[in-house]
């Protein structure tokens, strides 16, 4: 094994690149900025990859399949017998799973935005925040304890705000920053809660003594934890469910992922490290550390779970065919396909293949996510327009971006032999083992990724030609097409790495077996989708437009999102401002304002009348002084005695 | 000839007691000021050494302290006399009535 300072430094290794572009980019290396960072990060990556080699391939290893190690842990602050805060390094399979992952595509990003990013005011500052970002989510990703994790957690959280308000000069960006940072921020209110109720009853912050104490049936806390109930429902589930909510906030689970589109204001590929690698995928991270508990003990929370990841990737499938905005798209592909990740999560027992092919997904997710954000981004750079109806034709002028955003479509799509197809076949496998509903719900969603991802590709890189007016120059640099080439190639190929092997919930190997019969239907779902679009939008036509007018109320409904925004502003403004905030507010004003501003003024009053008996005169003062005197001792010795 | 009881000496104190009080509070000279307090002072000591004498006359504490009284009498006689003088620099005066800027 690497020593624990060598792992250390994978999440060190960035943090000092924002400490160092933090504090002296724009004077010392504003030319070298994006290089340092860069370089940085990929020494980051070397380690990452060493360290799972390392760990898969020897010291991980026990005799009953991976173990997790904890290799470094500081105790930071102690609350009392065993209940501490620690800094820490635990490495399960998901842990190491992540930091190669991590590294990767955020490496890829780095490198695209050297290119991306060139000319830009605040060149520095925008490489000091992505290492920040790459940091935070490095960290989250080895806590050995459930409050370093949540420190990594609001860190995450700090630094996609300062990215995505990245042009502070934009109001929509700068409103989109306080969305996502405000939503997220709510959701991690529940989040520190569930902390606190499970450190409550495990009385320990410690992850493998946590899932150790609330999995075992024969622990007393457990049995409090279980024994306890609120509102009819168990402590501990109401403990996992309110961790869930912070997952859910930050993985852009319905109800709370109404931050993930409109976070499509800052650079593209800042959306391409928030959607591939670092912060959707944090909210399955902390399901799937917390598996066991969920799987063991807590049934009902992981139910929850599943119904929330079907509904969302269902909801956010049927709102990305109406969106006519690149980004937004992906943004709803995004949401789908973390959806796809929970339930896969929440059908799955412990020890079974659901857990798997839900880390699956997210490996192979993060790759053609990344690749398919990169490949918008060299598209947004060359017409300089987000609105899929500025795009067209694109695949002459930009032959490469064509074929890796193909490779990525159909990854995502789910055609074989890609990434795609052999993540999410696993994951309809679980679903069609376990709950049959949650199936066919995945079923329709993947016809509809196929249908909305293939418009988007047919509306951008066919159909009728670009206005040549609009476009400029090249394709784009090497250092935005190298990432392009190399994540097309993971893409293609990242599904035959047997996975099963090394990720699992309890540690032994799962066998990801693929049966020919069961992925005919997914497929042809898949090819269904793909000919619709193709029929609609592969030449200029009207037929998308008449299908549109067809199921208008749903096309409306969908292309305003089902309106959920804007049943959170009636929620916030009217209920939570009207029917709270406001009293709060007039009671905070005229009451304790009232109260401090009355022992001030009193105060104030007295003063001004008792000050003449500041006279400046000596022989005055001795007087009082001796009146004092004597009436104490008049009272000691009549009154007192 | 009779020799001096208790009742004697604290009648003196008192005496002294009184006599620096009537001239710290009627006296505008600080020098008188300055005077009538260390009567005052004086009478405490002898209070001290009278209560020592008669009640209890095997130990020395109320000796001890009528030493360090003096001693800080002297010091506060230095300091007193010293703020005196730069009253008169700056007032050309050392009537305590003179000095009352410091004041609402």
């Amino acid at each position: 094994m690497p020593s624990a300072f060598t792992i250390a430094l994978i999440p060190l290794l960035p943090l000092l690149g924002f400490v160092l572009l933090g504090c002296f980019g724009r004077q010392v290396f504003r030319k070298y900025s994006g290089i340092l960072a860069t370089t940085l990060l990929f020494g980051a990556t070397i380690i990452a990859c060493f360290t799972a080699y390392r760990y898969f391939f020897h010291e991980g290893s026990g005799d009953a399949g991976y173990e997790s190690l904890v290799p470094l842990k500081l105790t930071w602050l102690q609350f009392g017998e065993g209940l501490s805060i620690d800094m820490g390094i635990m490495l399960d399979p998901v842990a190491v799973m992540m930091l190669v992952v991590v590294t990767f595509v955020s490496l890829m990003v780095h490198i695209y935005s050297l290119s991306y990013m060139k000319g830009e005011e605040r060149f520095p500052t925008y490489f000091a925040f992505l290492s920040l970002f790459t940091f935070s989510m490095l960290g989250l990703v080895i806590s050995s304890n459930i409050f370093q994790l949540y420190i990594f957690w609001e860190l995450v959280g700090l630094s996609s705000f300062l990215l995505i308000g990245y042009h502070y000069d934009r109001p929509s960006a700068v409103a989109a920053s306080k969305k996502a940072f405000i939503v997220t921020r709510f959701a991690d209110l529940g989040f520190l809660v569930g902390i606190l109720v499970l450190s409550y009853f495990s009385n320990s912050l410690d992850f493998p003594t946590l899932i150790q104490r609330l999995t075992d049936p024969g622990s007393d806390e457990l049995k409090a934890a279980v024994s306890s109930s609120f509102l009819g429902v168990s402590a501990l589930t109401w403990g996992m469910l309110l961790v869930f909510m912070g997952g859910a906030g930050k993985s852009a689970m319905f109800p709370l992922h109404i931050w993930l589109p409109d976070a499509m204001e800052g650079p593209t590929p800042v959306s391409a490290l928030i959607h591939a690698a670092t912060m959707v995928v944090a909210g399955v991270f902390l399901v799937a550390r917390l598996f066991p508990v969920y799987a063991l003990s807590a049934g009902l929370a992981l139910d929850v779970v599943a119904v929330v990841g079907a509904v969302s990737a269902l909801l956010a499938a049927v709102i990305a065919c109406a969106q006519t905005d690149i980004k937004r798209v992906l943004a709803y592909s995004t949401m789908s396909q973390i959806g796809f990740m929970m339930f896969a999560l929440g059908v799955s027992g412990y020890g079974e293949s659901g857990y798997t092919a839900s880390q699956f997904h997210l490996f192979t997710h993060a790759l053609f996510k990344a690749l398919l954000f990169l490949g918008a981004g060299v598209v947004i750079h060359y017409v300089h327009s987000n609105e899929m109806r500025d795009m067209g034709g694109l695949r002459r002028q930009l032959p490469l971006t064509h074929v890796a955003f193909l490779i990525g479509c159909l990854a995502i799509a789910g055609i074989p032999p890609f990434a795609g197809f052999f993540s999410k076949e696993q994951i309809l496998e679980a679903a069609h083992q376990n709950n049959r509903a949650i199936y066919w719900t995945a079923l329709v969603t993947s016809g509809l990724t196929a249908f909305y991802m293939f418009r988007l590709y047919f509306s951008v890189f066919w159909n009728r030609p670009t206005h040549p007016g609009k476009t400029h120059g090249r394709e784009g640099s090497v250092a935005m097409l190298l990432p392009l080439v190399i994540l097309a190639t993971a893409a293609a190929t990242a599904g035959f790495i047997p996975f099963g092997e090394f990720v699992s919930s309890d540690g032994k190997p799962v066998d990801l077996h693929l049966q020919l019969s069961s992925a005919i239907l997914p497929v042809m779902a898949a090819l269904g989708g793909i000919s619709l679009a193709a029929w609609f939008f592969l030449r200029e036509n009207d037929r998308a437009a008449r299908a549109a007018f067809a199921v208008k109320g749903l096309y409306r409904l969908a292309r305003n999102k089902f309106y959920i925004d804007e049943i959170w502003l009636f929620l916030t403004r009217k209920i939570v401002f009207g029917l709270i905030g406001r009293p709060a507010a007039w009671f905070d004003k005229y009451v304790v304002d009232g109260l401090v501003n009355l022992t001030g003024n009193s105060t104030a009053l007295l003063s001004e009348k008792i000050k003449t008996l500041q006279s400046g005169r000596l022989q005055q003062y001795a007087l009082w002084f001796l009146a004092g005197a004597i009436g104490l001792v008049v009272l000691f010795i009549y009154v007192w005695k | 000839m009779m020799t001096p009881g208790l009742y004697h000496l604290l009648f003196l104190s008192t005496a002294l007691f009184f006599i620096g009080v009537y001239g710290f509070f009627n006296r505008r000279n600080l020098i008188s000021l300055l005077m009538s307090v260390e009567l005052i002072l004086n009478s405490v000591n002898l209070n001290f050494v009278a209560f020592n004498k008669y009640v209890w006359p095997g130990r020395l504490d109320g000796l001890f302290f009528t030493i360090f009284i003096i001693a800080i009498a002297a010091a506060e006689a230095a300091v007193a006399i010293a703020i005196i003088i730069n009253l008169y620099h700056t007032h050309r005066s050392i009537d305590v009535e003179a000095a009352e800027e410091l004041k609402h």
